[in-house]
C-alpha cells in the first residue's frame, strides 16, 4: 500500500466568522459534552464575538455584563452538528428544497454544518458554480454551508473537473452522489488526482447493472410485493471496488450512506489495513429495514435502499467500534408530487435534518447501544474531520456554533415538526425522545422550540 | 361473518374464509352457464370500468362477459390511448372516472402496487386484474377453483409451477391461495428466475424438473416471455424448452393422473409442447371458462357489499 504522494489540504477554504463584535452571550447551568476535547461535566459557556470565550463556571459579575443569557439548567450543550451529505436543491429544483428553507431544517435539528451535494441542475461541476453556491448561501442560510464538487463533468463519469480551481474557491470534498463513478478506471484517476487538493472524495456505490431498475431491497419483502430488488452486491462490489483502489494508489475514499452490512464489513477490513477510508451511515438505516415499505410507502423508497434485519445489526456495530465515521442524513427533500405515485415511478430519497438526533438517541442511546459521547462525536467533530473542517467542536476560539437538547422531551413527530419545503419523512406517528430546543451559530440564536 | 372488503387487491390479504366463499359463488355462477337465458340482472345499472394499462385479451374478455352475465354496463377504456399519455396522473385519472358514475374500477397494470394505490384514493371498489409482478388474484382464483373441479379439497395435493417465478404474479397468487388451501407448492424455473426469499413463503424449490413434477397432482406452466432472455435471465428458448419444457418426454416422470394447466396465451413449443396443449391432459380452456365464473363471484361481492 502507498500512502498519499502529494500534500494534503493545500488551498483549504478559511470560513470567516460573522460573529457580531463584542457581544456577549452565557449559557448557563447545562451539561457541556463536547466529544472533541473528552468534555462531560455541568458548567457555563461564555461566547464572545460569535466565539466560543470560555467553559469556566462565570461569576455574578460576568453574567450582569451579558448580552444575553440563555439558561440551560437540565439540557445538554453539544457542538452545533455538522451533516456531511444534504440536497438542497438549489439550483433548479427549488420547487422542492432552497439553500434557505434547507438550512431552517438544518437549524431544526440542530445542525449548524452541512455539506450540499452537486447533483443539482445544473451539476456544481465548476469553480463558477460552487462560486455561486457559496455567495448565494451567505445571503440565504442560517448555518455553514459547505460545497461539494462534483467528480467529473456533468456527473456523466467521463472526465475529471478542475477539482483544484473548485478547490481554491471552497470545494470541501468531491462526489458525484444520486450516482457512482461508474467506470473504475475515472475512479482511479478521481483518488490519485484529488490527492492533490487534500478532499476526500465520496462515491454513492452502486453498480447499475446489478441494481437493473430495482425500487427497494432485493429480498423477501421485494418478492412479496412483487417489485424488482436493488441486490446488496450492488452496493458492496462498488465499495469493495472503491477500497482495493485507495488501497493501491493511495488517496481519500469516503463511502456514502452505507446500508449494507458486508460494506461495513470492508470498511473495517480495509480500516484495518490502513487504508484512508471514512464512511457514513443515515439514521433510517439504523432505524428500520425494508419491512417499511411495505403497503408501497414510496416514503419508506430511498437509494439505497432499507435493507435488512442482520445489515441494521452490522451497521450499529460500525457505529459502536468506530468503522463509521459519520451519522449523516442524506436529507433528500422531494415534492409530494413525487411520492404520491406508483412505487417504482416514485423519486427516491427522504428528509431527515429534524429528525436525526432524535432518532439517534432514541435508537442508539437509548437503547444503550451507542454512549451519548458516541452518538455525539457521530454528529459533530467526527464528520467535520471527514472534509476537513473546524467545526463540530467547542474548543475556546472556535465558533460558537451550539445545539442545547433537553433528553426528557418526549415528542411524536408531525408535519408540523419539519422546516424543509418538502415533508417527505417516513416518521411521522413515531414517539422520540430527546428534542433540540434552542440552535445557535456564531454566538446567535438560529432556532427556538 | 365479517362483510367482505371494499376492493379486491390480493389473496394474500384475503382470510380464508372469504376465499372459500368466493370459491362457492363461482360455483353457484358457474350453473348459470348451461341456463337458456344466461343473463341475471344481480347487477343491473351498474357500470363496471375495466382500465387496462397492459394489453389482455383473456383477462379483460372475462371481465366483460361477467359483467354482462350479471346485468352490469362495462366500460372499456385502454389506457394507452388516454390522458395518461398526455401527462395526466394514474390518480387523477381514476378520480375523474369515480366522478364519471362508474361503480367498480377493474384495474391492469404493469407496475406492482397501482391497484392498491387507486383503491386509497378513491371512495368505490377497485378489482386487481394483475399488477407487476405482484398479484393477478382472480387468475389465482381460476387455477384454483379449475383444481377442485378435479379433487374434493387441495389438502396434502401436490402442484408444481414451472417457469419464470420472478416476474410472475400468477405464481404468487396461486402460492398465496394454494398454501392457504394447505396444498404443498414447489417452484421449478432457472435459479436466475426464482426470487430471493420465495420460500418463505411456504413453498419448495426445486430446480430439476423432473423432480419436480414426481408427485404432481397438478403442473401450472407459466408463460415465458422472449424479453427475458433478451435480458439475460436464461440462455435461449431452445435450452428453455429443453430443459424446462413440458413435453410428452418431461411428462413420463410426473404421475399418469397429473393435470396441465397454463394461464395463457401459451408460447407452442417453449414452455408446452402443442402434443401436449392438445391432449387430454390439459384443462387450460376449462380455466378461461372458469375464469368467468370465479369474476362473476368477484364483481357481485364488490358491487353488493355480499356477507360471507
Amino acid at each position: 500500500m502507498r500512502g498519499n504522494r502529494f500534500n494534503a489540504g493545500q488551498d483549504a477554504r478559511s470560513n470567516p466568522s460573522p460573529g457580531q463584535e463584542g457581544s456577549r452571550v452565557l449559557i448557563l447551568n447545562g451539561t457541556v459534552i463536547d466529544p472533541s476535547q473528552n468534555l462531560n461535566k455541568k458548567t457555563d459557556v461564555l461566547i464572545e464575538d460569535g466565539k466560543i470565550g470560555s467553559l469556566e463556571k462565570l461569576s455574578a459579575a460576568d453574567r450582569s455584563s451579558a448580552d444575553e443569557v440563555i439558561d440551560a439548567q437540565g439540557l445538554w450543550v453539544f457542538p452545533g452538528f455538522v451533516d456531511i451529505h444534504v440536497h438542497f436543491r438549489e439550483p433548479g429544483n427549488e420547487g422542492s428544497e432552497t439553500l434557505a428553507t434547507g438550512s431552517r431544517a438544518a437549524a431544526r435539528g440542530g445542525f449548524t454544518s452541512v455539506l450540499v451535494m452537486p447533483n443539482t441542475t445544473p451539476p456544481i461541476d465548476t469553480p463558477e458554480m460552487v462560486r455561486w453556491v457559496s455567495e448565494r448561501a451567505k445571503d440565504e442560510s442560517l448555518v455553514d454551508i459547505y460545497v461539494c464538487g462534483a467528480i467529473t463533468v456533468g456527473r456523466q463519469g467521463q472526465q475529471l473537473t478542475d477539482m483544484m480551481r473548485m478547490r481554491r474557491v471552497g470545494a470541501m470534498a468531491f462526489s458525484d452522489d444520486g450516482d457512482p463513478v461508474s467506470n473504475a478506471f475515472m475512479m482511479r484517476q478521481a483518488l490519485e488526482y484529488a490527492q492533490l487538493t487534500g478532499a476526500p472524495v465520496m462515491d454513492h456505490c452502486e453498480d447499475h447493472a446489478l441494481s437493473c431498475g430495482g425500487c427497494m431491497n432485493e429480498g423477501k419483502i421485494a418478492t412479496l410485493l412483487g417489485l424488482s430488488g436493488i441486490p446488496h452486491s450492488s452496493e458492496d462490489t462498488i465499495v469493495a471496488r472503491d477500497l482495493l483502489l485507495a488501497e493501491e494508489f493511495g488517496g481519500r475514499i469516503h463511502i456514502c450512506h452505507i446500508s449494507s452490512g458486508r460494506s461495513v464489513e470492508l470498511v473495517r477490513q480495509f480500516k484495518a489495513r490502513g487504508v484512508k477510508v471514512s464512511c457514513e451511515t443515515a439514521p433510517h438505516y439504523f432505524s428500520v429495514t425494508d419491512a417499511m415499505v411495505q403497503g408501497y410507502n414510496t416514503y419508506a423508497k430511498m437509494n439505497p435502499p432499507l435493507r435488512e434485519s442482520h445489515d441494521q445489526a452490522e451497521i450499529i456495530r460500525g457505529l459502536a467500534d468506530g468503522t463509521i465515521d459519520a451519522i449523516a442524513t442524506d436529507h433528500a427533500p422531494h415534492h409530494d408530487d413525487c411520492k404520491n405515485l406508483e412505487f417504482p415511478s416514485a423519486a427516491f430519497g427522504i428528509i431527515g435534518l429534524e429528525t436525526s438526533w432524535a432518532l439517534t438517541y432514541t435508537q442508539l442511546v437509548k437503547t444503550k447501544k451507542l454512549s451519548l459521547d458516541q452518538a455525539v462525536s457521530l454528529l459533530t467533530h467526527r464528520p467535520a474531520g471527514v472534509i476537513g473542517v473546524e467545526r463540530g467542536t467547542l474548543k475556546v476560539g472556535s465558533m460558537a456554533n451550539v445545539t442545547l437538547v433537553d433528553a426528557a422531551q418526549r415528542w411524536r413527530l408531525e408535519p408540523k415538526h419539519i422546516a424543509s419545503k418538502s415533508k417527505n419523512s417516513p416518521f411521522y406517528g413515531w414517539d422520540l425522545e430527546s428534542k433540540v430546543m434552542r440552535t445557535l451559530y456564531a454566538g446567535k440564536t438560529i432556532y427556538n422550540a | 361473518m365479517a362483510k367482505l372488503g371494499k376492493d379486491f387487491i390480493a389473496i394474500r390479504d384475503l382470510p380464508k374464509a372469504h376465499l372459500n366463499y368466493l370459491l362457492s359463488q363461482a360455483k353457484h355462477f358457474k350453473t348459470f352457464f348451461s341456463r337458456p337465458n344466461k343473463q341475471s340482472p344481480a347487477l343491473r345499472g351498474k357500470t363496471i370500468a375495466n382500465i387496462f394499462f397492459e394489453p389482455s385479451t383473456r383477462t379483460r374478455s372475462a371481465f366483460e362477459m361477467a359483467g354482462k352475465m350479471l346485468g352490469a354496463g362495462i366500460m372499456n377504456l385502454q389506457m394507452s390511448a388516454t390522458s395518461i399519455n398526455k401527462g395526466e396522473t394514474i390518480i387523477d385519472t381514476v378520480k375523474n372516472l369515480h366522478a364519471l358514475g362508474v361503480d367498480v374500477l377493474v384495474v391492469r397494470h404493469h407496475i406492482a402496487g397501482v391497484p392498491k394505490m387507486i383503491a386509497d384514493h378513491i371512495p368505490i371498489p377497485v378489482c386487481n386484474a394483475g399488477d407487476g409482478y405482484n398479484e393477478h388474484p382472480t387468475q389465482g382464483l381460476l387455477d384454483i377453483f379449475t383444481m377442485l373441479e378435479h379433487c374434493k379439497s387441495l389438502k396434502d395435493k401436490h402442484v408444481t409451477i414451472v417457469g419464470d417465478i420472478k416476474h410472475s404474479r400468477v405464481a404468487r397468487s396461486n402460492i398465496y391461495g394454494l398454501t392457504m388451501l394447505g396444498a404443498k407448492v414447489t417452484v421449478c424455473g432457472p435459479p436466475s428466475l426464482i426470487p430471493m426469499g420465495i420460500e418463505s413463503l411456504g413453498v419448495k424449490i426445486e430446480t430439476n424438473l423432473k423432480k419436480a413434477i414426481t408427485k404432481a397432482d397438478f403442473i401450472n406452466v407459466l408463460r415465458i416471455q422472449i424479453e427475458r432472455q433478451q435480458s439475460g435471465h436464461f440462455p435461449s428458448l431452445r435450452e428453455y424448452n429443453e430443459v424446462f419444457g413440458i413435453t410428452s418426454h418431461s411428462l413420463a416422470y410426473a404421475p399418469p393422473h397429473t393435470i396441465v394447466m397454463h394461464p395463457g396465451p401459451i408460447n407452442r413449443g417453449v414452455e408446452l409442447s402443442s402434443e401436449v396443449i392438445d391432449s387430454d391432459r390439459n384443462v387450460i380452456l376449462d380455466q378461461v371458462t372458469n375464469g368467468i365464473a370465479v369474476r362473476m363471484a368477484v364483481l357481485f361481492y364488490l358491487l353488493t357489499g355480499a356477507e360471507a
